[in-house]
């Protein structure tokens, strides 16, 4: 009896503690309305997408270009980083020897932990002089995809190196006894087997280039254009809120929470997709 | 076993010691002696690390003093002086009139210099071509005397208090500026042309001294034939100058108003030429 | 085995063999690749900023804006930062990890809400956690620049790494073991410490590992939380500088910073280093011992 009101207070401290965590994102998103909704009001949410330019000074507040460039920066680093990823893992899995495969996840989570501002800071001063010989100026969205992609490697690599581990072992061992090579096993029974661990490192690895922003300050130029090449440089809605956020007041200030409010709009809409696979997944 | 049941509650625990001490001594520093206490100051990141390193030297003369600096925008000293968030504002230029419900102290001065890569054989532009070079008429090296290299144009972003002073010297429209790469801190400026030898940009001049002195890769550009340097700042000849300014709400007293003395004073002189700036101090 | 059958058609036996050589070649060379980026960044890091490292540079305050002295202060707040991420984040993270993988019914309406919202949560991008720690914890609960308002937003960042992990690391344990010990009349609580929670550890530590990780390298929520003050912090309510931020400072805003900012993103490395050694350690020894005690 005593035992079993434990287990009840037990799990209702556990509810409380989940109840909070799910309240936080209420929490910011009533904040970042509370900051921008008066102003949003006023002017309307179309003229975020119908004024002429970003010139915040001068009342004209079109994001636009802005959230081409979060898309285009986030499309290209994920399509770049999601192969390489999963590769790492399947190197760390079943390719590398022990030693090195250990070696390797060490090497990866180095990467994980190393700041963005590091990232920026090397990309600003090797990368992007780099691009700039190759193709004027420089800071560009390709620099932006290229820093975002190494920066996110690590997040799809991890994510998927553990749901390789989660694959039962029987079904190596079955494919194993089928004959098959490890390139076989692994696309014909490991990768199936893990998709919804693959599938949950993408969905981690997008939101985290979606809101990178440092190093993207750092190397994408931060011209407010949509780009016409993967030369031209971009800014990207995170880039714009670092850059202009202690600089701005009023009107300009509430502006840039609709950003914060926009990001937080593509975030769902990743999230509402992720659902959608996953539901289908269930239904396989 | 034992251990995660008590690990968990331990952190808690000293979390919370931690916030509860924490409480304790914030108590105890609120004194009553006037020159005692905790300064905030908030505002230009271009005048921070300057006031940050007076603030040091004057804590060590004044036991029982904290002052503390946050770096943020020009736009954010004002903000915060007026809402009384911070004590002091510091504004990277001179106030603007519907901002004279505050009062303004000089603490330095300093300018705004083009800056170019080394490597550009170009070194002298006429302010017209400055100004075609940011509007996008002149879009390559060779229309002004330099390499054929098209011409990379590194702008501020808007708010900025030295975009303000290079548009308003230019005579430039801010929204007609077209720029290749748009950068927030000084610093991100010097890189950018360090690392482009096809880049113009503009930063205080203080930090583009610095970096030419120590051995950084920009050069720069005298205006109106006169060269960019702290001295002609200090001298007037300079064009493009501005104040650096403490900012306060009412007229100072007790620790604020020392404070101020003490950064305008001779004491701090060495602490303002070492950041390349240009002292006032009579 | 329908994907095998698929895979039949698309590749024959006989393009089986050199498939395999291709693959193996290419994920090789994906390996080196990786590495090859992480070790070019390092040696520059290495290079630069090897020279600076010292005692002196580790126990001294910053001077002249940082261009000279040492990273005293910046490491203490930084530590006090990632303490209070931690220790509000790891009770919290975990507890809701385990309701939501044991006691909570797979389609459970509230179970249900709060995924979705963690899930919302992982997004949200770092800044945004800079502009609501700006507006709740510094300015609605009146905690200001401070270490614990950076502390908690980081918290908040990192809270749906942990979790995730967490309940990836519970939902690896086998339902066998549950049943075991249902069997051998353990309580749900009690199956979780001895049994559950152990089993996770490897899941938990690679959450606690990613989330210190990100907490570590945060800047972008800390600007406008915990602030800028290069100094001695002497409590959780004063500003403190964290490593990440004094490292943008000093790239970005500071002339001449340039070397000690190339020593503080190598020590920030290094430390990150020790403290992945420590978890997979721990996490090992906590598995280990755990299993003797059943």
């Amino acid at each position: 009896m005593f035992q079993w009101r434990s287990e009840v207070v037990f799990v209702g401290v556990l509810r409380g503690l989940a109840l909070l965590s799910g309240l936080i994102v209420l929490l910011i998103l009533f904040f970042l309305l509370q900051e921008s909704l008066s102003f949003l009001q006023t002017i309307g949410f179309l003229r975020f997408f119908k004024d002429p330019a970003w010139h915040p000074v001068s009342r004209e507040y079109n994001l636009l270009p802005m959230l081409w460039g979060s898309l285009l920066v986030t499309a290209g680093s994920v399509l770049l980083a999601t192969p390489l990823g999963i590769l790492s893992a399947v190197f760390c899995q079943y390719y590398a020897p022990a030693a090195i495969a250990q070696g390797y996840r060490r090497l990866i989570e180095l990467l994980a932990g190393i700041p963005s501002v590091v990232y920026g800071f090397w990309g600003l001063v090797v990368l992007v002089p780099l691009i700039g010989r190759l193709h004027p100026p420089g800071p560009s969205l390709l620099a932006g995809i290229l820093i975002l992609s190494i920066m996110i490697l690590p997040t799809i690599a991890l994510v998927a190196d553990a749901s390789f581990t989660a694959v039962p072992p029987e079904y190596l061992r079955g494919a194993a006894a089928l004959g098959l090579g490890r390139w076989a096993t692994v696309s014909g029974v490991v990768l199936p087997a893990a998709k919804a661990g693959l599938m949950t490192g993408v969905i981690l690895e997008t939101g985290r280039a979606i809101g990178e922003t440092m190093a993207v300050l750092m190397v994408c130029g931060n011209v407010v254009q949509v780009p016409e090449s993967l030369f031209a440089p971009v800014r990207t809605l995170t880039a714009n809120i670092a850059l202009e956020m202690a600089y701005a007041v009023g009107n300009h200030r509430a502006a840039l929470f609709v950003s914060g409010l926009v990001l937080m709009g593509l975030v769902v809409g990743l999230v509402a997709i992720a659902e959608v696979i996953h539901q289908e997944q269930i239904y396989d | 076993m034992q251990n995660s049941k008590v690990l968990l509650p331990f952190l808690f625990s000293v979390s919370v010691a931690l916030a509860g001490q924490s409480c304790a001594t914030r108590t105890t520093s609120m004194s009553s002696n006037p020159l005692q206490g905790k300064l905030v100051l908030t505002g230009s990141s271009t005048v921070a690390p300057l006031v940050a390193e007076i603030a040091k030297r004057y804590e060590t003369q004044r036991s029982g003093v904290r002052i503390d600096v946050q770096s943020g925008g020009s736009s954010r000293g004002i903000t915060d002086a007026r809402q009384g968030v911070a004590d002091i504002g510091m504004v990277s230029r001179s106030l603007k009139p519907e901002e004279k419900d505050l009062q303004a102290f000089e603490i330095a001065k300093d300018g705004v210099s083009l800056i170019l890569n080394k490597n550009n054989p170009v070194s002298q532009l006429s302010d017209a071509q400055i100004v075609s070079l940011y509007t996008k008429k002149i879009t390559n090296w060779k229309e002004v005397g330099g390499q054929d290299a098209p011409i990379t144009v590194v702008n501020k972003a808007e708010g900025r208090s030295t975009l303000e002073l290079f548009a308003q010297y230019f005579k430039l429209d801010t929204k007609a500026i077209k720029a290749d790469v748009v950068i927030g801190e000084n610093e991100q400026a010097i890189k950018t042309v360090a690392g482009n030898p096809n880049a113009i940009g503009y930063v205080s001049i203080g930090s583009a001294e610095f970096d030419a002195k120590n051995g950084g890769s920009v050069k720069l550009l005298p205006i109106n034939g006169i060269a960019a340097s702290t001295a002609n700042v200090s001298n007037q000849t300079f064009p493009i100058a501005r104040r650096l300014n403490l900012v306060t709400k009412t007229t100072p007293t007790g620790l604020t108003k020392d404070f101020i003395e003490f950064a305008r004073s001779k004491a701090v002189t060495d602490i303002v030429k070492e950041q390349y700036f240009v002292s006032v101090a009579q | 085995m329908t994907k095998l059958a698929v895979l039949n058609k698309v590749f024959p036996m006989r393009w089986r063999g050199s498939m395999e050589t291709f693959m193996t070649l290419l994920i090789w060379s994906v390996a080196c690749f990786v590495v090859g980026v992480l070790l070019w960044l390092l040696s520059d890091l290495i290079w630069h900023g090897m020279g600076q490292i010292s005692w002196t540079f580790l126990t001294t305050a910053p001077q002249k804006a940082g261009r000279a002295g040492g990273i005293a202060p910046i490491l203490v707040s930084t530590a006090l930062i990632v303490g209070v991420c931690l220790a509000t984040a790891i009770p919290l993270g975990v507890g809701t990890a385990i309701l939501l993988v044991e006691f909570s019914p797979q389609h459970s309406l509230f179970g249900r809400l709060v995924r979705l919202s963690l899930e919302v949560l992982a997004g949200v991008p770092s800044i945004v956690f800079g502009l609501f720690g700006n507006a709740f914890f510094s300015k609605t609960l009146g905690l200001g620049f401070s270490i614990l308002a950076g502390g908690l937003t980081l918290a908040c960042m990192v809270l749906p790494i942990l979790i995730r992990a967490t309940q990836e690391g519970l939902r690896a344990v086998p339902n066998d073991y549950r049943r075991s010990a249902a069997a051998l009349g353990l309580s749900r609580t009690a199956t979780l410490w001895v049994l559950l929670l152990p089993a996770a550890m490897p899941g938990l530590s690679v959450g606690i590992l990613l989330g210190l990780g990100r907490a570590i390298a945060e800047t972008a929520a800390l600007i406008f939380t915990s602030g800028s003050v290069d100094r001695m912090p002497e409590s959780l309510l004063d500003s403190g500088r964290a490593l990440s931020v004094h490292i943008f400072d000093l790239a970005m805003n500071i002339s001449g910073g340039e070397a000690n900012a190339y020593a503080s993103a190598l020590l920030l490395i290094l430390s990150l280093m020790v403290i992945n050694a420590i978890i997979s350690g721990l996490a090992h020894w906590f598995r280990d011992s755990r299993i003797q005690v059943i």
